[in-house]
């Protein structure tokens, strides 16, 4: 019986002996296994940045929009289909802060401005809210400060602004303290949101919050003024009562709208269940593409059945010699199967590393975070040195059952 | 006890409707220490006979021991055990590895005997200083002439410590003076203590053994002392 040490040194002598061939056979395992890595890698990144984006536009959140969601799916409710753009009202609002489990409700009121400082311009999302709205999305400012409850029910002239647009209008000062021009009114500039980054393709940071009764009054058009709201964001007080709140919300709205199920005119999204939605469709993406990409593996270990078959082949003699020297058919099973198995988790290893620079590159270029846990790299090892001992099988098998008179006879 | 006892062997190839009797009944006895040649025409049963006697292949139909190894009973495996424990090989076309060096070549067998690589190391440097390639065990193949080859094939074929050594042709790709150095190799190791099966087409080399078994058409036809080595012997 040959021992461990033996057959690993036997293996890897017979692989140096033709390095370009061996190297050429390990090819198909690097293709495979990198574009496994790589694919898997980017499509977990595409799933991180989606849960991310929609986790950062807060937590344990219901956002209730007028107008029933039109069939039933989708991130942002399409507002419209039944009941109109103005069925939501501050007296809503007020209803919603009346129910259990309810930690912060926040009404706000969408428009559409340019803004205009040192001669520059921008057309940002304005939106009036009231102070609570912080703490619904949990945003934080960055400079300065947040209006109060009194400058929002004074309808004082003042903004914070979204980073994107605070970047752009005031890019060498503070824009704290600096005045801007919208719908020919002037604002002081009291703070600067922490950015938030993209959601989706929303830059979320590309806002402009005003207090709800300005936003009203001088901003909104005739539409929004009036007791409508274009959104109420309601926080839960914990994760565990965010469904509960749901159907608490929607029957609320129900009795003081004189809807039925089915006929309503509004929709409550809740958002960690669109996470989850989110997560497990790109979750099915990610394991498509990887089941793609795994193809190009099968496809590299038929190539390394191949190459062990030729090999065997030349080799009937030495096969013959060393049977008749004493080695057992399980001795050259090992020592043709250690060969297959060596040749795809190099392969493998290499894979690896290669699959990992190119999602990285590829994650760079997409914006997207990389996500490589050290299961997933072990499974490729695991896997590639699997595909080794599948398809070094046969050739192995074929060589151990060599008749060795047979085998020495052979030129 | 005889080291060889073949009781009435046969080996039948069926090749279509026709019977082929490689070994058509043969007995014979082959005690410790005897040097012998198997001789006999080409398709004679030679190669047959040797591969029974070398585990490499097992009989049709009689009996036949070595070692006090019933062949004909023995699994793959055991066969395999029995090769690298009892037998040593000798080939006519040397049958090196042409990767190996000539150490590596003769601690071939000594791996597969499970023997550690120190002891390996120690054992096989010992027998290519006894063939006289103590200068060589770096050497590939190639890097050898055919008769330092057959050399570096003896010295693999101790390798094993086996009762019995077996050479197919082993001067067959020789030329005359190197094969009769072969020979002499073969005849000191035989007056140290080998048993040694020779088998050849080739009188000369019957000659230089102690024996000779004849074989024609699967029978052996003759067994007899050789003259010369038997007055050699007497000598002694
Ligand atoms: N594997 C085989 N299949 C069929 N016939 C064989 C086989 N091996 C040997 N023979 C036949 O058996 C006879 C003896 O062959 P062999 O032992 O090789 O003779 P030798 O070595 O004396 O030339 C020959 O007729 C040969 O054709
Ligand atoms: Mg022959």
């Amino acid at each position: 019986m040959m021992r461990t040490s033996d057959l690993i040194s036997s293996a890897g002598r017979a692989l140096r002996a033709n390095p370009m061939r061996s190297a050429l056979t390990a090819l198909g395992v690097i293709i495979g296994v990198a574009s496994v890595v790589a694919m898997v890698a980017l499509g977990s990144g595409a799933q991180a940045q989606v849960e991310r984006s929609i986790a950062s536009l807060g937590s344990n959140l219901l956002i209730v929009v007028p107008g029933a969601m039109r069939g039933g799916g989708g991130v942002r409710g399409q507002a419209g289909a039944g009941g109109g753009f103005d069925s939501l009202t501050l007296d809503d609002a007020a209803a919603i802060a009346q129910l259990e489990n309810v930690a912060v409700v926040a009404p706000s009121q969408r428009a559409r401005a340019q803004v205009i400082a040192n001669g520059a311009n921008w057309n940002p999302e304005v939106n009036g809210v009231t102070p609570d709205f912080l703490i619904a999305r949990d945003w934080n400012i960055a400079q300065g400060r947040m209006f109060d409850e009194t400058e929002e029910r004074q309808a004082r002239r003042v903004i914070v602004l979204g980073n994107t647009v605070a970047i752009n209008l005031f890019p060498n000062m503070d824009p704290v303290g600096q005045t801007v021009r919208m719908n020919g009114g002037t604002y002081e500039v009291i703070g600067v949101l922490e950015s938030k980054g993209q959601s989706g393709f929303q830059d979320q940071d590309d806002i402009v919050l005003a207090p709800l009764s300005t936003v009203k009054r001088r901003i909104a058009g005739r539409r929004g003024r009036g007791d409508t709201v274009s959104q109420i964001s309601v926080k839960a007080q914990s994760e565990d009562v965010l469904s509960r709140l749901q159907e608490d919300v929607e029957n609320t709205l129900r009795q003081r709208h004189r809807t039925r199920e089915g006929e309503d005119d509004f929709t409550v999204q809740n958002l960690s269940s669109i996470s989850e939605t989110m997560a497990q469709t790109t979750g099915v993406f990610t394991a498509l593409l990887g089941g793609i990409s795994a193809v190009s593996l099968l496809v590299g270990g038929i190539g390394i059945m191949n190459i062990m078959l030729v090999s065997v082949t030349e080799r009937t003699r030495e096969i013959g010699l060393r049977k008749a020297l004493g080695a057992r058919q399980s001795d050259i099973l090992h020592q043709f199967g250690l060969e297959a198995v060596t040749l795809s988790v190099a392969g493998g290893i290499i894979g690896l590393v290669i699959g990992v620079a190119g999602a990285w590159g590829m994650t760079t270029l997409f914006n997207l975070p990389l996500v490589v846990s050290p299961l997933n790299a072990g499974l490729a090892i695991a896997f590639s040195g699997l595909v080794g001992v599948v398809f070094g099988a046969y050739p192995a098998w074929r060589a151990a059952k060599l008749d060795p008179i047979e085998a020495l006879r052979r030129e | 006890m005889a080291l060889i006892e073949a009781n009435n062997l046969t080996k039948l190839y069926r090749m279509g409707d026709e019977t082929v009797h490689a070994l058509a009944g043969v007995s014979f006895a082959i005690p410790q220490r005897d040097y012998c040649a198997i001789v006999g025409p080409s398709g004679s049963g030679k190669s047959t006979l040797m591969n029974i006697l070398g585990g490499l292949d097992t009989p049709s139909s009689g009996g036949i021991t070595i070692a006090g190894n019933d062949i004909g009973e023995m699994s793959d495996d055991d066969l395999a055990v029995f090769r690298n424990q009892t037998i040593g090989f000798v080939f006519q076309s040397f049958n090196l590895l042409p990767r190996l060096t000539a150490l590596e070549n003769v601690e071939l067998p000594m791996i597969y005997g499970g023997v550690l690589p120190k002891e390996r190391h120690e054992r096989a440097a010992a027998l290519l200083q006894r063939v006289g390639l103590g200068e060589r065990m770096g050497h590939r193949p190639t890097q050898l002439s055919g008769g330092q080859q057959q050399r570096v094939a003896i010295a693999r074929a101790l390798a094993g410590q086996p009762a019995l050594i077996l050479a197919d042709e082993p001067t067959g790709a020789l030329d005359t003076n190197t094969g009769i150095e072969i020979l002499g190799l073969f005849s000191q190791l035989n007056k140290e203590g080998a048993t040694i099966v020779i088998v050849t087409h080739d009188h000369d080399v019957a000659r230089a053994t102690k024996r000779t078994i004849e074989m024609r058409d699967g029978h052996i036809v003759s067994d007899e002392l050789n003259d010369r080595s038997a007055r050699h012997d007497a000598n002694v």
